[in-house]
Parts: structure tokens; C-alpha cells; sequence
């Protein structure tokens, strides 16, 4: 066999451990389960359109999200969320370092479960490290293949969770199961059900190490006042480095008379570690920040009864002794936008018209002249009803003198909810009316019983050809 | 050169010619090997299931992968994969989709398509693709025609009627207009004359003498008013043209710059006249689409 060229992986085989941020990390993960595993299920009331609570339904193109229904062409939401999403990850970023990472990514939080099941399975750190050194027996065979069918489970219902959001999720199940499913709903579950195996099962931190533009990237927003995960190197090394407790060391005070560090290299920090560092070299770029090692060190102090804190939240200022000055131009910045957004967002949203109406000038040919002399311009109007109701339009035109709109048999237009619908509309002028060849005027549409919000008005142009200007 | 010291420490190949030329092993990456057997995995199964091979005059066909399809004229085929025979189902497939729609424009009348927004808008979308088929290559795509050859579909003037049923009439059946010339039984000024009354018809700028002549030449020896009317309007059965009103059909009055240019665009005709011919659609479009399509002319521009 030649020698490889790529350093092979070295297994991380997470301790569990308990505490303050273990506990924050869990509820969050719960809460975070909760919400992506039952919000297909719940149902919603509205007058027309799906019974989902949120359903994004590519077919009918418009997203329901609860109370708000969101067109394809309100479509530029989405960058205003993804401006938010951006700042608010720059923001938390500059502020308190990957807290991302560490407690909201869902790389981490599938580990976690993941890792869960092994332990759940295998046993804790020792008994997983015995059981992949050993020859493959029954036992082994049973207990790793068991782990990676309940993390294939795990990992299908991820991704048949992800598609039911696209689908009225109780007729997309039954239709999963029995086969009837359109080929995308198969597609989009099966390969959410790969990578969540391969991710979270098989790669773990080597997507936080390797893949992850986003780890990269946010060393850029730290600086020294940046929270961070941090090993109080003074206390824990002082002028003689780690001892093990022995006697005249035992307690934090008499460590300090000899000159010894806090640190009893008891190595829970580094067994606990979800990416198989060692927090006490300093600040690394595989670190996520889960402080799953202060819980371990604080379990340890606790218990040795030295003072918690070795390893604690802190920042490079901090730790100098300096101060951490958190209210700094970059990070008002990074809120400033984001809360500018927000508020662009939400009064777009809510300033958001009933009716959506699209004139377009036929071209082909510009204008007509009738029987009468009279000048005919030609107009495609397009009107989307954007309410949950039917509604009656009236289309008039605004400052065209003495022209006449017609649009065939049609005086008011009715339009279902939710419903779009394309009208012909013919403009007439007789040619002593119009001075100019081209006439700005608008067209407005109102609803009849003037239940809907805002009116709307739309700019056009009416075109008479320079002869028939003269010929007046 | 190099020291013993900083010689690299690479496998070779094992292999030595010459007794020292030794070639350096140099792996493929693991991942980028298994990519390349997973592409000739992928090939075989594909072999197996679609046509890929050519052996002799015929090729391999591929397994469990039959299409079967109806054409337009009805007739049932069953083949193996081929892109061909995909289209021709997706055809099959939009046929039947269409069928529903077509069923109701069938089963209702004019006026009941117009007075709905979601009828009048189907036929306005298919009659659009029809048009461009069919129509467009005489009156245009915009429906305006020609002048002098081609009627204009969009104004308001109808040679043959505007109604729904004659417009369906002259779709289905085709129409021959047809306009003597009068250069043999009408004098040089007998002609330009009945020019200046045709212009006054309409309010154009005429010499009030030859008027006088030219109506007497219109209703009396020339003969018009027996196809244009006493009141030189038209007559729709015949396809005469209304000569009173601002829309030119034949001559281009309303294109020319010059009283002398229109006066003389009015003279051609009289002295040519003009024969144009619209063909009969029965035998190539079906009622549904003639339906269609007279409610889209009619539409178009002020159907009476």
C-alpha cells in the first residue's frame, strides 16, 4: 500500500457533561426541535388557500406564512431577511463571538443529537473509544449498527420534515408512504436524509473545520473585545505550570504560595470538546464556542472546591486586565442596519396594497385610427387580487381629456380571491383633443365596494402619430 | 546537488530501469477515484436502462422504459425511451389538459365568453398563438395589415360585417372582394373627378366643381352607387367599402402628404380597381379554433 498523502481523521469521542451552558444549549436545542418538527402539522384558519400554518407552495407561487400570504413578487422579502440574518450574525458576532456556532447552527445542534444517540447506545467517552478499538464481534455489530439506524432515522425524518413544509403536510405524508409523491418531494428527503447522516453522523467538525465558509469568515468581526472561550493562563499555569493535586497543593490559595497553576490537568476540557481541541492553547479556529468546556472545568473546580472560572467567557482585553469596551462604532453600526432593515421590512410588509395592477401598451401597431377619425391606443392590463376575498374592480383613466376607456364587455371587473386575471383595454380620443403625440395620463383602479386597501395608479402613455396631429 | 540529507522521501513505483531511473507514485486522491467509479457505475446502470449502443444497422434499447402515447389523429404507440416519443406524451398530456378548457368555449355562446373574465382571457391567450400561426402572415401580428392589400383588423370598419357571425363567416368561408377597374368606361376626367368627390366623402380638401361632376359621374354613368350605395357607405354582403368614413383600406389617403398624393392613391384604384381574396379556414382549423379566433378579431377592434 503507498502511503497516503492526507492525514486520516482522528476520532472525537465526546464526554458528556453537565452545567450552565449544557443546559442552555439543550433547551435551546428542544426548543428549536419543537418548532422544526411540528410547525408542518399545525393548522391555520383562513378564508381561502391552504389550512397550513406555514407552507411555502411553490405551485401556486405564494408562501404562507400564518396570518401572511407572500406573493412571488413580494419576493424581495426574502432579501430583506437575508440583510437581517447577515447583520444579526455580524452583530452577535462582533459582540460575543460564534454564539452562532455554538448554540443556533444546526450542524451543532444535529451533532449534538447525534452524538446523544452514540452515547445513548455505546455508552459514555470510555466505552465508545473500547468498543471501536475492539474486533468486530455480535455486540459490536449490533451496537454500531443500531447507532447508525436510529441516526438514519433521525436523519429522514429531518428531511421528510423539511419537505412536508413544501406540501399540505398530511396529504404529503400519506402520499410518501404510499408511493404517490411527486418525484421532487422523493428527491428533496432523500438527499436532506444523506447529508444529515453524513453531516452529523459521519463528518461532524470537520464541516465546522473544513466546509464552513461561515467559520472562516467571522474571524474578521472579532477583535479584542470579542467574548470568546477563553483559559485563564495566568491563574491556571502561574510561574510552574499544571500539577495534579498532591499534598500542599490541594486547595487554590496554597497553589499560589508555590507558585503552581489551578489547572490539576484533570483533561475533562479537552474530553468534552465537540471538535477534539484542547482550550487551554488559546483562542483556535476550530473552537465553537459551545462552552461546553467551562461547564466541565466548572464541574471540576466545583468539586475540587477551587474557584470556578479557569475557564470562562471572556475577551483578549479582559484577560490582559484591560477593559471590554462592548458600545464600539462597528458593532452600533452592525445594529443600526439591521434595525434599519427591520423596520424597511416591516413597513413594506405592512404598507403592502391589495391589488397589484400592470398596464403594458400593446406596440403592435402604436395607435389606430377609426371610422371616426378618432385615435385608438391599445392596453394589456394585468390585475392580481391579492386578498383572501373576492373583489369587484373599477378601472378608470386619469387626465387624458375627452378620451374614452373601453374594455369590451367588462364595465367592473369581478376577481376571485387570490385570483389574477389579463383584460384588454381600448382608449379612444378624437384628435382635436390631443395636442402632443405622446400624452402621459394614468390608469387607477379602485374596488367597488371599497373594501381593500390603497388604490392604485400606474403611469402610461397614449400615442397619436405626428400626421394625424396636423390633420386636426 | 542535493545532499543525502534533503532528499525527498517519496515512494516509488518499485521499478528501476537503467539501474537507478525510478518513477515517483503519485496516488489519486481517494475521493476523486471513488467519483470516477461511482461515473462507471453510473454508466453501466445506464446502459442497461436507456438506448445506448449501436450494434450493426440497429442500436441497444434500453429496458423497462416504454413509452406509450396517443397521437393527434388517435392512434395508439408504445416505443422504447427516445426523446421523441417524450414530446410526443408531454403533447398528449397538454392536449388532454386543453380538452376541458375547449369543451367550455364550445358549449358557450359569444356573449357568454365576454362577460367572463376567466373565458374572454383563455380565448384571448390561445387566440393570440392562433393568430400568429395562421393570420399573422396577411394581416400582421398586431392584427393592423397592410394598406392596400391586407385589411386592418384593429379599427372599426368592417368590409365583410363586425358581428360575431359574420366575422365567423368570413373566417370559415373565405371572402373574395373584388373592385372593377374603370380606365376603359370612365375618361381621364370623369376619373379624377369622382377622386375629388371620393375625398370630399370623407372631409378631405376637394375642388367644389369637380365634386359636383364626380357625384353625378358616382351615381349616375360610372356606376359606384351601384356597390358603394346612393350614400356611398358600403354594403357588407358584397365587401364594398364605407367611402365616408376616415379609414382607407385600398387607396392610402391617410398616409399621403399632398392633396395631389391622395388624390392620386384615390385615382389608381378607380382606373385598377382591386381584387383581394381571404381564404377559406374550414379545411385547415377546427370550429372550436375558428370560435376562438372570431371572438379575437372581434375583440380586437370595435366588433359591432
Amino acid at each position: 500500500m503507498p502511503e497516503s498523502l492526507y492525514q486520516e481523521r482522528i476520532e472525537i469521542f465526546p464526554r458528556s457533561v453537565t452545567g450552565r451552558y449544557r443546559s442552555i444549549k439543550t433547551g435551546i436545542l428542544i426548543f428549536a426541535y419543537t418548532v422544526y418538527f411540528l410547525l408542518p402539522w399545525l393548522r391555520w384558519e383562513r378564508e381561502v388557500g391552504s389550512t397550513q400554518a406555514v407552507l411555502f407552495d411553490i405551485e401556486g407561487r405564494r408562501f404562507y406564512i400564518f396570518d401572511l400570504v407572500v406573493y412571488a413578487q413580494d419576493i424581495f422579502w426574502l432579501a430583506g431577511l437575508l440583510v437581517i440574518a447577515a447583520f444579526l450574525l455580524f452583530f452577535v458576532t462582533g459582540l460575543a463571538g460564534r454564539v452562532f456556532c455554538g448554540y443556533f447552527c444546526f450542524q451543532t445542534l444535529w451533532t449534538d443529537v447525534f452524538i446523544f444517540i452514540e452515547r445513548l447506545v455505546q455508552g459514555e467517552r470510555n466505552a465508545r473509544m473500547k468498543l471501536h478499538k475492539a474486533a468486530w464481534s455480535n455486540n459490536k455489530i449490533f451496537k454500531i449498527g443500531l447507532t447508525h439506524f436510529l441516526w438514519v432515522l433521525v436523519a429522514f425524518f429531518t428531511g421528510l420534515s423539511f419537505t412536508l413544509y413544501w406540501g399540505n403536510a398530511p396529504d404529503l405524508m400519506i402520499q410518501m408512504l404510499t408511493g404517490d409523491a411527486p418525484f421532487a418531494a422523493y428527491a428533496t428527503t432523500l438527499f436532506l436524509t444523506l447529508t444529515t447522516y453524513v453531516m452529523a453522523g459521519l463528518a461532524r467538525e470537520q464541516v465546522c473545520t473544513y466546509m464552513c465558509p461561515y467559520a472562516r469568515f467571522q474571524a474578521v468581526m472579532f477583535d479584542s473585545d470579542t467574548l470568546i472561550v477563553a483559559y485563564d493562563e495566568k491563574r491556571g499555569e502561574r510561574e510552574l505550570g499544571r500539577k495534579k493535586p498532591a499534598k500542599g497543593l490541594m486547595t487554590s490559595a496554597e497553589r499560589d504560595n508555590a507558585s503552581v497553576g489551578d489547572c490539576i490537568d484533570c483533561g475533562y476540557c479537552v474530553q468534552v470538546c465537540p471538535t477534539g481541541i484542547d482550550i487551554r492553547n488559546g483562542m483556535q479556529y476550530q473552537c465553537i464556542s459551545c462552552a461546553l468546556c467551562i461547564d466541565a472545568c466548572n464541574t471540576i473546580m466545583t468539586s475540587i472546591k477551587f474557584p470556578e472560572g479557569l475557564i470562562k467567557y471572556s475577551s483578549e482585553h479582559a484577560l490582559e486586565g484591560k477593559k471590554t469596551r462592548l458600545f464600539k462604532a462597528k458593532n452600533i453600526g452592525y445594529a443600526a442596519v439591521m434595525l434599519l432593515t427591520v423596520a424597511l421590512l416591516i413597513w413594506s410588509i405592512a404598507t403592502r396594497s391589495d391589488i397589484e395592477m400592470l398596464v403594458q401598451q400593446v406596440r403592435q401597431p402604436l395607435s389606430v385610427t377609426l371610422s371616426d377619425g378618432s385615435i385608438q391606443n391599445r392596453y394589456d392590463i394585468k390585475i392580481n387580487n391579492k386578498t383572501t376575498k373576492p373583489v369587484k374592480y373599477r378601472i378608470s383613466i386619469e387626465g387624458l381629456d375627452g378620451a374614452e376607456l373601453d374594455m369590451g364587455h367588462f364595465t367592473e371587473i369581478s376577481l376571485a380571491a387570490e385570483h389574477s386575471v389579463k383584460v384588454n383595454a381600448k382608449v379612444r380620443v378624437s384628435p382635436g383633443n390631443v395636442s402632443q403625440s405622446r400624452t402621459k395620463f394614468n390608469f387607477v383602479i379602485d374596488s367597488v365596494d371599497s373594501k381593500i386597501k390603497h388604490k392604485v395608479s400606474q403611469q402610461n402613455i397614449f400615442y397619436v402619430p405626428e400626421k394625424q396631429l396636423i390633420q386636426k | 546537488m542535493s545532499s543525502e540529507k534533503n532528499k525527498p522521501t517519496v515512494q516509488t513505483t518499485g521499478h528501476a530501469w537503467d539501474g537507478d531511473l525510478q518513477e515517483f507514485n503519485n496516488p489519486l486522491p481517494s475521493w476523486w477515484l471513488w467519483t470516477f467509479y461511482a461515473t462507471v457505475i453510473f454508466a453501466i446502470i445506464y446502459w442497461v436502462l436507456y438506448p445506448a449502443w449501436p450494434v450493426g444497422d440497429s442500436f441497444t434499447k434500453g429496458m423497462m422504459n416504454d413509452i406509450t402515447y396517443t397521437t393527434a389523429d388517435g392512434k395508439t404507440k408504445t416505443t422504447h425511451w427516445n426523446t421523441r416519443s417524450l414530446f410526443l406524451k408531454e403533447m398528449q398530456v397538454a392536449r388532454e389538459d386543453q380538452a376541458k378548457y375547449l369543451k367550455d368555449i364550445n358549449a358557450l355562446t359569444f356573449e357568454q365568453i365576454r362577460s367572463s373574465e376567466e373565458k374572454s382571457a383563455f380565448a384571448n391567450s390561445m387566440a393570440k398563438v392562433l393568430f400568429a400561426d395562421n393570420c399573422a402572415a396577411c394581416h400582421q401580428a398586431g392584427g393592423n395589415g397592410v394598406v392596400g392589400r391586407y385589411p386592418n383588423l384593429l379599427d372599426d370598419a368592417w368590409l365583410w360585417g363586425g358581428s360575431f357571425n359574420k366575422i365567423q363567416e368570413t373566417i370559415t368561408n373565405g371572402r373574395t372582394g373584388s373592385m372593377p377597374g374603370f380606365k376603359a368606361s370612365l375618361s381621364a376626367k370623369q376619373i379624377s373627378d369622382v377622386a375629388e368627390y371620393v375625398l370630399s366623402l370623407s372631409g378631405n380638401e376637394a375642388n367644389a366643381a369637380a365634386v359636383k361632376n364626380g357625384k353625378a359621374v358616382f351615381s349616375g354613368q360610372g356606376g359606384c352607387a351601384a356597390c358603394h350605395g346612393a350614400d356611398a357607405t358600403g354594403q357588407d354582403f358584397m365587401g364594398s367599402a364605407n367611402l365616408t368614413d376616415k379609414v382607407w383600406t385600398i387607396a392610402d389617403v391617410a398616409g399621403a402628404d399632398t392633396a395631389a398624393a391622395k388624390k392620386d392613391a384615390i385615382m389608381n384604384v378607380v382606373k385598377n380597381g382591386k381584387t383581394r381574396e381571404m381564404p377559406a379556414w374550414k379545411n385547415r382549423l377546427s370550429t372550436t379554433e375558428i370560435k376562438i379566433l372570431t371572438y379575437y378579431v372581434h375583440e380586437l377592434g370595435g366588433g359591432k
